[in-house]
């Protein structure tokens, strides 16, 4: 799956035969998908394809220690939430596949709204996504997979454009009570450049109520061009992965000090606001 | 208590009944075994070995039987999973928890049971998109089933905790088991999977998960013979999309609006090609899968079938062929890719040749 540098114009016979067997197996159903319905061949050989020049040609985005995500065993990733369009999580889908030393998969956490839509919940199911709760985080973690969390919730990714960079209330910290029952390591994320890609100026509550979604944002361009609206301004990214911070010397019984667990999603919150203000003082312009 | 050992085996004149009775005659002891059922086997369900009684599970001539034959265990085998074995809901609805009503009540009343059995589905847990991706034993489902089957089943087991609760001495086991396939097994899925062309809602993709009879027979047997108290859920390990199942048997969907799913399965359902209920109608659309992690660790039991060696198994014994051979896929995909490597290859030797030709010159 790494021999993305074997594209090259002299074989595309390779590539060719490689379509095929991708097709031959989707004809055939001779692929696996888990329990969870993540489809590892669809994901790597169409989805992330699909989303892959966002990631390089439109937000030019650039990931930094990626080499603190492990190579192998469970890790969580802990990350800010912008941008009213969840483009953050799959960017850092992305980053953890393309550009990790050994390729990893994020295995994400999404909102309960994502699986009652239509196409949206069974994609996102095949992409390798499953519902925000404990027993699932736990089952992924102990099976060693890299997830990822944005505890923010609706409160992050639908905040409007004045409070940008500015972290919401983390949750009730369940993400620090599943690293600290399988002990992996949790990892601080900072992702800065999604907040200016929709600045959510108003919110059409009516509306939302009567699609039942939690938001319909009003952006300068959006529902004012139509459907041009829809298309994100190309700020820079930058996604950051902080230090890791270690729960393997906890006993697993720790996850059940309610005390230790508000400590530690402080920690991680502070961890992750500090990222933020710093790349954000570095960072020249928005759009370069 | 009782000298001579003996089995009360309810829902014996159904093909599964009928497997379970076979297997423990076959691997037997000398016990003695009653098969009930409201109507006589069909001939080539009977059993020998094996004393049938009719008799209606819903009259309290149960417990005339009870008490006089003294049965150390009951395996209660008779919650049907699809109105039409039972010719109607309301008499399914009847049979289902009417009958396991009366049957544990003449069970309270007798001393010589030690043991009870209890078939329940998988179907207690209902189908919704806000579960987690796997239902443990004690996962409260976020909504529970509202009709059919899976309500009967939550309704069985209600009674069955009542009974437990009263009768302290009794060992309990209740299995709540994925879908059957396998080998002559009767449901609204394996007559879904025999339609040519398979109606799915259009934008969801469930995740399935099935078990196969023969698995299904040694779990029973396994709770009927040892002490395993307690709730089990029973499935295949893995579990199929929908999509990649019907890829697999090779058969073609066709994707409908979710508003025609009541329709479709109220055409089904007069036309006598499958039994699909609205609970079904639901897993159809958002999928179930069960963790099975107390079923290997405390019950002890491993199936020898994958999900997805299940769905396999069964379409070859059903005689499901697929649309287009799989074998005919494979062989124009080989053809194909060899047809690129010559093509690679001689480019490559041509390449070559230029350049070794040019070295020669120079």
């Amino acid at each position: 799956m790494t021999d993305v540098g074997d594209a090259s114009p002299e074989n595309w016979e390779r590539r060719a035969a490689r379509g095929l067997a991708f097709l031959r197996r989707r004809i055939t159903g001779e692929y696996e998908v888990d329990e969870f319905g993540f489809d590892p061949d669809l994901t790597d050989n169409v989805l992330l394809n699909l989303i892959r020049p966002l990631y390089e040609r439109y937000f030019r985005v650039e990931a930094r220690g990626l080499e603190r995500v492990p190579n192998e065993g469970g890790a969580l990733i802990v990350a800010n939430h912008s941008g009213t369009l969840p483009l953050d999580a799959l960017m850092t889908q992305v980053a953890l596949w393309d550009h990790h030393p050994v390729g990893r998969h994020l295995r994400m956490l999404a909102a309960d709204v994502v699986f009652t839509m239509p196409y949206v919940g069974s994609y996102a199911r095949k992409a390798g996504h499953t519902l925000a709760c404990n027993p699932d985080a736990q089952r992924l973690l102990a099976d060693g997979e890299v997830v990822g969390v944005w505890p923010e919730g609706f409160k992050g990714i639908g905040k409007p454009f004045s409070e940008r960079y500015r972290l919401q209330r983390f949750g009730r910290g369940g993400f620090v009570s599943a690293a600290l029952r399988t002990g992996t390591p949790i990892i601080p994320t900072a992702i800065v450049g999604a907040e200016e890609i929709y600045p959510k100026i108003g919110d059409i509550k009516p509306l939302a109520r009567l699609l039942g979604v939690p938001y319909v944002p009003v952006t300068p361009t959006f529902p004012w061009l139509g459907p041009a609206g829809l298309i994100p301004l190309p700020s820079k990214w930058y996604i950051v992965f902080g230090e890791p911070i270690e729960t393997s010397g906890y006993d697993p019984a720790a996850a059940e000090d309610p005390m230790l667990v508000f400590n530690l999603t402080d920690q991680v919150r502070e961890s992750i606001q500090d990222t933020l203000y710093r790349v954000l003082l570095q960072r020249r312009s928005v759009f370069f | 208590m009782t000298s001579e050992r003996t089995l009360l085996v309810t829902g014996a004149a159904r093909s599964l009944g009928a497997a379970v009775l076979r297997d423990l005659v076959e691997h037997g002891s000398d016990r003695r075994v009653i098969a009930v059922d409201l109507n006589d086997p069909e001939a080539r369900l009977a059993v020998d070995g094996v004393e049938h009684v009719r008799l209606d599970l819903r009259a309290p001539a149960i417990a005339t039987l009870i008490a006089k034959t003294r049965p150390d265990t009951v395996l209660h085998l008779d919650v049907l999973a699809a109105p039409g074995q039972a010719g109607g809901r309301t008499a399914m609805k009847e049979r289902n928890v009417i009958g396991t009503m009366q049957l544990l009540a003449a069970c309270q009343r007798a001393p010589s049971v030690r043991r009870l059995v209890v078939k329940s589905s998988a179907a207690v847990y209902g189908s919704a998109p806000r579960d987690p991706a796997h239902f443990a034993e004690d996962t409260q489902p976020h909504r529970p089933p509202h009709s059919g089957y899976g309500k009967d089943c939550v309704e069985v087991e209600e009674y069955v905790r009542g009974f437990a609760r009263r009768r302290p001495d009794v060992a309990v086991t209740v299995l709540r088991f994925a879908g059957f396939l396998g080998t002559g097994v009767e449901s609204p899925f394996a007559d879904y999977f025999a339609l040519p062309v398979l109606p799915t809602m259009a934008g969801y993709d469930p995740r399935l998960q099935f078990v196969h009879i023969e698995d299904v027979v040694r779990a029973l047997r396994l709770a009927a013979t040892g002490d395993r108290p307690g709730v089990y859920n029973v499935a295949g390990a893995g579990s199929l999309t929908l999509s990649q199942l019907a890829r697999r048997l090779g058969r073609a969907t066709a994707p409908l609006p979710r508003f025609l799913a009541p329709y479709l399965g109220r055409v089904l359902r007069q036309a006598g090609v499958a039994d699909f209920t609205g609970d079904q109608l639901e897993l159809l659309t958002y999928g179930r899968v069960l963790d099975t992690t107390r079923m290997t660790e405390r019950f002890g039991f491993t199936p020898a079938y994958t999900t997805a060696q299940a769905v396999a198994e069964h379409a070859r014994t059903a005689g499901i062929r697929p649309l287009i051979p799989p074998d005919l896929v494979r062989g124009t995909e080989q053809r194909l890719i060899s047809v690129l490597e010559r093509h690679g290859q001689e480019r490559a030797g041509r390449a070559e040749q230029a350049r070794s030709g040019g070295d020669g010159r120079g």
